[in-house]
């Protein structure tokens, strides 16, 4: 069983649809012993990450997440409050990814958020396996990861930030995998499959 | 800067695909859901789906349709249609909808816009504004170009910016329908006012119009209809021109 933790953030939906279309038995719970016992565990996340993280601590799930040694799946928030630190509402995080999170800089021609379908690059994980460099994934997002020892895939808008990254059994997303086509299916696929 | 958006436009007629072309002679061209399917598969961006039913019991069949294309598509979809409140704009997003785009409604409430986007987030309201030139002054239309208000074009669009839309689908209603393209530089100057992205729709004729909107009118994305439904340009052969064109575009 693969539990989606269920926080108050978004809609959790179209991943749960994406899930289906992948076959897999999914479930939405903030229960400990069921997150603990899921073969995977998914951290979705649309909205604030201050707002996240005060949500993840009433439920007392940062400590959980810690103990979960099974693979787990932070998407975009779910993956930005994964990391030390997130400027949106100066926000303490998880501190699993060694990256402090920054809202990309409106300049002439970027436009906040970034918000549309942008290249993978340098991806170094099998979770991007059977994903050619060069392969578009859906973005929706004002804040980013920036470079670090974590990142296993890069996009740009237009510098370049972590498109992914990965941390001993944790693994985050900031694109949105259940939005991104057939490629994106591919890379829920392979996370399912670890 | 993410690629250049081809979104094809679904009109949804108590549950079925219809294409107004001119806004008469209405003609089935098939179910909204497969007809999705094979527009995301075919490499399509995004779709949006309009509800043109007048009936409730049609604006009911919708909110059904919009989970089965949530459970089917894996692209992302905005849905429009009769949505004047946050209410509805709710309804939408439970059912599974990425986005929704609200017309006239905004016009007639400003706060709606407002309302849905605190609530909802930014990426989840598209405000779709319709205008006509008039004495050399872009008027904003309400239902379907039929009601000329009082609002500028490019003042109403930096409000719409200002309370929290994360999209502008801008309609020059006297390019709509005619296939003649787009008002490139009416685009441009909108393009360049806004820190939001636009989305050009009414008026592609060829690939040659959509090239033109992306480049010379900067749009983000453009949105397209009958030359889709009617198999004139397959979406591969669309992007294929675009690339060739040297149009950022995903393939």
């Amino acid at each position: 069983m693969i539990a989606v933790i269920d926080y108050d953030m978004g809609n959790i939906r179209s991943l749960g649809y994406a899930l289906q279309r992948l076959g897999a038995d999914w479930k939405l719970t903030s229960d400990a012993s069921e997150i603990l016992s899921a073969s995977h565990v998914i951290l979705p996340g649309v909205g604030n990450a201050a707002e996240a993280m005060n949500n993840l601590k009433r439920l007392h799930l940062p400590e959980l997440i810690w103990k979960i040694r099974r693979p787990v799946l932070g998407i975009c928030v779910g993956m930005q409050v994964m990391c030390r630190h997130s400027e949106e509402g100066d926000a303490e995080c998880m501190g699993i990814f060694d990256a402090k999170v920054k809202r990309f800089k409106e300049t002439t021609g970027v436009k906040v958020p970034n918000m549309g379908w942008s290249p993978l690059a340098n991806m170094e994980s099998k979770l991007f396996k059977g994903i050619k460099s060069g392969e578009y994934a859906y973005f929706v997002h004002s804040y980013y990861a920036p470079l670090c020892p974590d990142t296993i895939a890069t996009s740009r808008h237009p510098d370049l930030f972590s498109a992914s990254l990965k941390y001993e059994n944790f693994y985050g997303c900031q694109f949105h995998p259940e939005k991104s086509g057939e490629a994106g299916e591919r890379i829920l696929d392979n996370f399912l499959k670890f | 800067m993410p690629a250049k958006r081809i979104i094809p436009c679904l009109d949804v007629k108590d549950g079925r695909t219809v294409k107004g072309i001119n806004f008469e002679g209405l003609a089935d061209v098939g179910d909204p859901v497969e007809l999705g399917a094979r527009y995301a598969s075919a490499g399509a961006d995004e779709l949006v789906y309009l509800d043109i039913s007048a009936s409730k019991e049609g604006r009911h069949t919708f909110t059904e349709l919009v989970g089965r294309i949530a459970a089917r598509i894996n692209i992302p979809f905005t849905v429009g249609g009769g949505i004047s409140s946050v209410e509805d704009a709710a309804r939408l997003l439970d059912a599974g909808a990425d986005k929704i785009t609200i017309n006239s409604a905004a016009v007639a409430n400003p706060d709606l816009i407002t309302q849905i986007s605190s609530r909802y987030g930014r990426q989840f309201v598209v405000v779709a504004i319709d205008a006509k030139l008039v004495d050399g002054t872009w008027r904003v239309t309400t239902h379907g170009g039929s009601r000329l208000t009082g609002l500028e074009l490019f003042a109403w669009a930096r409000e719409v910016e200002k309370r929290g839309a994360g999209e502008i689908m801008f309609t020059s209603m006297d390019h709509d329908g005619t296939r003649h393209g787009y008002p490139c530089e009416t685009f441009a100057r909108l393009c360049d006012s806004l820190s939001i992205p636009v989305i050009a729709s009414g008026g592609a004729g060829s690939a040659e119009d959509i090239a033109d909107v992306l480049s010379k009118g900067k749009a983000d994305a453009a949105l397209a209809a009958s030359i889709f439904h009617y198999c004139e340009i397959t979406i591969p052969e669309l992007k294929e021109k675009l690339h060739e064109a040297g149009i950022s575009v995903r393939r």
